[in-house]
């Protein structure tokens, strides 16, 4: 069951004494590239981590919608593709090792065929797909793990630093590929400093500041994304 | 949709997979144990009397101590490339994956156990091959036991920085009630009583054997059910 909304509601984390984040609302939709920024501590990844389910918030809630309907549990993990700066693949196994398994776990269509046309997609050298992960550089690696996340059609994807370690060109790539997911109808949330990566692309800006929500802005649907000057402008102003 | 089984399974194929490729925990782990018995070789004298006192509590110290290694091995390579956290993200019951773990360290501990006990047979001449089949049976409950007390610990420990010392703190405590039973449920089997003319021949206790593969085989199962209840809150933060 995609999901095309997902409201945070006075969504606060604490570790130990610590406040994480405080008391965050916000609204995802689906179609949407929210980019989450902020400086580090900001609470970015842990905002993320409440939103992929591996982090318990310690107030507030968020709902996960389909239409008119909530979804919850493994319904929504289901639903939950997620980029990181690890690639989430076992670097003893070949790219077509780690997706069919990632295929079992989902019970998706994950045979040769299918998994080759994925692989294509992503770019990843024909060469290098039946050689186990660990002999992969940092930018194959990235692009299987992106072909890991597509694998499962999330309608939920969920991006922390994907770009870091990215030469230039593959960061533009991988900002292109995040934009077709958007166009597909995708919730996309993407936490960054490489603002030339997603320019153009993000139609969602929410800046977080030491764990508060300093500043949320949306695009009209035909206003197009945030250029590079305005995303900076933006950063610059509220993220300090 | 796939059951729990099935999906654990999955996972310990995938382990045991990585494992037959890499060799690196199976290969560190047998080394470590046998490095034990040969220590052991050299601190106790092998006399037939005291060896058979002492022999069940060797084969249960070297299965706990290289046991952990591979215990620590194990969620350490789920944590290089955070792929614990993609596991966890899964739509699969959580539990399933605390299964598929605990499954393929059970078999990484029973293959150097099934090492480490011919080792200790041969270089103490110790009759631990007589009760064969009930000594198996001792060795996959402790090795399960093992598996299962120690994956929900390794993997809570796993994003703490000074897991590789804390994870034996933790655990032995708990495998105290483990080693107890298995050594107690090995010692019965090689019990001796000396014949006519004053030579020791094998007598083993089976009651008390019995007693204590029961005791083991309790003790597991609370384990795995205890796990079962905690695993998932453990894990997330």
């Amino acid at each position: 069951m995609p999901l095309d909304r997902v409201v945070i509601e006075k969504v606060g984390k604490r570790y130990g004494s610590e406040r994480a984040l405080h008391g965050v609302s916000l609204e995802l939709r689906g179609g949407s590239m929210c980019a989450l920024l902020g400086h580090n501590g900001a609470g970015k990844t842990t905002l993320l981590g409440i939103l992929s389910t591996l982090v318990r918030a310690s107030d507030g809630k968020i709902t996960y919608r389909a239409g008119d309907q909530a979804v919850e549990g493994d319904d929504v993990r289901r639903e939950i593709g997620l980029l990181a700066h690890a690639s989430l693949c076992y670097g003893e196994l070949t790219a077509f090792e780690n997706l069919a398994l990632v295929g079992k776990l989902y019970e998706v269509a994950s045979d040769r065929p299918a998994l080759t046309a994925l692989l294509d997609r992503v770019g990843l050298d024909v060469r290098a797909r039946d050689r186990v992960a660990r002999t992969y550089s940092r930018g194959m690696l990235q692009r299987l793990a992106l072909a890991r996340a597509m694998l499962t059609r999330p309608s939920l994807v969920l991006l922390d630093e994907p770009f870091t370690g990215l030469d230039r060109g593959g960061a533009l790539q991988l900002g292109e590929q995040l934009g077709e997911l958007r166009a597909t109808g995708a919730i996309v949330v993407v936490v960054t400093h490489d603002l030339e990566a997603i320019a153009g692309r993000t139609d969602h800006v929410a800046i977080l500041q030491r764990g508060r929500l300093v500043f949320e802005e949306r695009r009209p649907d035909d206003g197009g994304g945030y250029d590079y000057d305005a995303l900076k402008d933006l950063y610059h102003r509220h993220a300090n | 949709m796939a059951s729990i089984v099935t999906q654990a399974g999955r996972i310990a194929w995938k382990d045991l997979r990585i494992e037959l490729r890499s060799r690196e925990i199976i290969y560190t782990m047998a080394f470590f144990g046998a490095l034990l018995v040969v220590i052991y070789s050299f601190a106790f004298p092998a006399k037939a009397d005291l060896v058979r006192a002492a022999v069940p509590g060797m084969l249960w110290v070297t299965m706990a101590f290289s046991g952990t290694i591979g215990i620590g091995r194990a969620f350490d390579r789920e944590r290089e490339n955070d792929t614990m956290r993609a596991l966890l993200l899964a739509p699969i019951p959580r539990l399933a994956v605390f299964f598929g773990k605990a499954i393929s360290i059970t078999a990484l501990v029973l293959a150097v156990s099934l090492v480490c006990a011919p080792l200790i047979a041969l270089f103490f001449n110790a009759p631990l091959f007589e009760e064969a089949p009930m000594l198996l049976l001792v060795i996959v409950l402790g090795s399960a036991g093992i598996a299962v007390i120690g994956s929900v610990f390794a993997a809570t420990l796993l994003k703490v920085r000074s897991r590789d010392v804390l994870l034996p703190v933790i655990l032995y405590p708990l495998l105290v009630p483990l080693f107890v039973a298995g050594t107690n449920a090995t010692a019965a089997l090689l019990t001796a009583s000396p014949n006519i003319d004053g030579v020791l021949v094998s007598d083993p206790n089976f009651p008390a054997a019995w007693y204590w593969i029961q005791f083991l085989g309790f003790y597991d199962l609370a384990f795995l059910v205890l796990s079962f209840w905690i695993f998932e809150s453990l894990v997330i933060e």
